[in-house]
């Protein structure tokens, strides 16, 4: 039966253009609720585990919610908390901070990857999936691999360094601000560079060809046609990236967690980690969730820029 | 001579970028690899500087049976992480395939709006929803267990793998299902002999995802899992490089950062087809 309609399949795509989707279906439409029961475990998983939650959040946020004993409500009391928490304040300039600096980082690497890889030559497939391959490894895998590589005693950095006689004292590099911080950099680009690559990749691959050709026709130089055509050809790509980057690094906590665990002295506390220490350390589980929600307005504005930057016509599409 | 000079020119072309390639390729693999080898290193020598990355003294699987001595051992939460991938893959797979049939080939009320919905779920990240998963597992009487972790994990993948499958079913002609419906195929037959092999590519790809989601995820973990004996893979491991079975052993955390890369680079390296197209479908979404 399988091969049979495997075979109608390939005939028939290939004497018609892919179906537009269509309303009309075959059947009585008495019959078309049996999709209600296709699609009912879908929606039960998600009114569960998304749709109660994100209402919850909100309900609890105004709430005194300690994890034993009653709970309290205090109205906007959270809010007004939130607004004095310095330590939250510091932690939300903190995950801008890292944002902006990981996303360029990211960029300035991926970008010339894309470039180096985007055209099918000798090696090139091979080079693709070497560069790839930290992409699939877990945040927690690396962060828990790069905790061991920067250790200042039996790690990799500091010791072998010092082994080689390029340093006279171990330097520990997760003591003090800055060598921690981009370090935790360093990590990230080499973790995420090379996804970052693969999507920018496909945007390259998506320009024309005779484009770059009619370019070179006319004299323009390699900058010119980055400039010209690359660029602007590429902006819903650079956009997606660009937004899948901001997302996931405004969300950063795996690797601040294990790596440095907030220190050197607090200074590295992201959003999502303070929100965690004051749910499920401090277990003020209202405050929490206040915190949460301003976390969620954050997101929920920049998923809204995304639409809007996605949505937007393109020139020469 | 100018055709000599050209030809120089394209070789040193070549191995410019073919070094540029190799060294870039070192810099992206070469932690993966350090680690998978210094965890063959015996006790003694992993206590020794780093260099060279390789076993000295003989390959050795002593981190391996001491990374299985802490707390519940190894064993235990690598089976509690290959239960949560498991259950993750299978019942994303089912929700996602008869989801996205449903989507695909049915009209019935609050369709437009169930499919906003689930699709809209990946515009707020669940690491905002947490607190409330936590009660909301409490309530349920899922909380510290691993089937909870299923259901969240199964749920994130949702909006991915559900729009996945809902394109897969969308590119199969509707002439296969009326020729399938005149030789009587039922609505099971339909799906599962006609229609399932036609979009097998899509399931592997929403399973490989779902795996890999499962497999890495941390904090959800973290938060919901209290009992050492649920902890899963990712938070044992965090427990053991934070000193919480004492002195830490960096040779156990290289055993342990290895079992836990491992299966992924696999699946990565066997699937990858099917893994670059989930990335695409993912970004045109």
């Amino acid at each position: 039966m399988r091969r049979k309609y495997r075979q109608a399949m390939t005939t028939i795509t290939a004497t018609t253009t892919a179906p537009p989707r269509v309303r009309k279906l075959v059947g009585a439409g008495r019959r078309q609720w049996i999709g209600l029961l296709y699609v009912a475990p879908a929606v039960a998983l998600v009114m569960v585990f998304f749709v109660i939650p994100l209402g919850m959040t909100a309900w609890m946020s105004l709430h005194n919610w300690p994890l034993m004993g009653e709970h309290a409500f205090i109205g906007l009391d959270n809010y007004w908390a939130i607004l004095r928490d310095t330590r939250f304040w510091n932690a939300l300039k903190f995950t801008g901070y890292y944002t902006v600096i990981v996303t360029i980082a990211i960029f300035a690497i991926a970008f010339p990857l894309a470039i180096f890889i985007e055209k099918p030559r000798p090696f090139t497939n091979l080079y693709r999936t070497f560069f790839f391959m930290p992409a699939v490894v877990g945040f927690a895998s690396a962060s828990l691999l790069w905790s061991w590589l920067l250790n200042v005693d039996s790690g990799l950095f500091s010791p072998a360094a010092y082994d080689l006689g390029l340093i006279d004292k171990k330097f520990n590099l997760l003591a003090t601000f800055q060598p921690a911080f981009w370090s935790i950099i360093a990590m990230v680009v080499w973790k995420v560079a090379g996804f970052t690559m693969i999507i920018l990749m496909t945007g390259l691959q998506s320009i024309p060809q005779d484009l770059q050709e009619a370019a070179v026709i006319d004299g323009a130089g390699p900058f010119a046609r980055f400039r010209a055509i690359t660029l602007p050809l590429m902006r819903r790509t650079l956009a997606l990236a660009l937004i899948l980057s901001v997302a996931g690094s405004i969300l950063a906590f795996d690797q601040f967690y294990i790596i440095l665990r907030g220190g050197p002295r607090n200074q590295t506390l992201t959003a999502v980690y303070w929100i965690f220490n004051q749910s499920f350390v401090s277990f003020k589980l209202g405050y929490g969730a206040a915190l949460s929600m301003v976390l969620l307005v954050i997101l929920v504005a920049l998923s809204l820029i995304q639409l809007w930057l996605l949505r937007k016509p393109e020139g020469l599409d | 001579m100018a055709q000599a000079i050209s030809a120089r020119g394209k070789l040193a072309a070549r191995f410019a970028r073919h070094s540029t390639g190799i060294i870039a390729s070192v810099l992206f693999v070469a932690p993966i690899v350090w680690t998978a080898l210094s965890a063959f290193k015996p006790a003694a020598e992993a206590r020794l500087p780093p260099l060279p990355p390789w076993p000295t003294t003989g390959f050795s699987l002593e981190n391996y049976a001491t990374l299985n001595s802490f707390g519940d051992g190894l064993w235990a939460s690598a089976q509690n992480s290959i239960y949560v991938s498991v259950m993750t893959v299978l019942l994303s797979v089912i929700v996602s395939v008869l989801a996205g049939y449903g989507f695909s080939r049915f009209r019935f009320p609050f369709k437009d709006l169930f499919f906003v919905l689930i699709l809209s779920t990946i515009m707020i990240p669940f690491q905002s929803i947490l607190t409330p998963i936590f009660l909301v597992l409490t309530k349920l009487g899922l909380h510290n267990t691993l089937t909870g972790l299923v259901g969240v994990y199964v749920t994130l993948q949702l909006p991915f793998s559900i729009f996945m499958m809902r394109n897969a079913f969308d590119a199969v002609p509707r002439e296969i299902e009326e020729a399938a419906r005149m030789d009587g195929a039922g609505n099971a037959t339909m799906l599962l002999k006609v229609m399932l092999p036609l979009v097998w590519p899509g399931v592997v790809t929403i399973a490989l995802f779902a795996f890999l989601g499962a497999w890495n995820e941390f904090l959800a973990a973290l938060v919901l899992m209290t009992d050492q004996s649920k902890f899963t893979l990712p938070v044992m491991m965090t427990a053991l490089q934070s000193g919480r079975f004492g002195a830490i052993d960096w040779g156990a955390v290289q055993a342990g950062v290895t079992v836990m890369m491992v299966p992924c680079l696999i699946l990565f390296l066997a699937l990858q087809r099917f893994y670059i197209r989930g990335l695409m479908a993912g970004a045109v979404k």
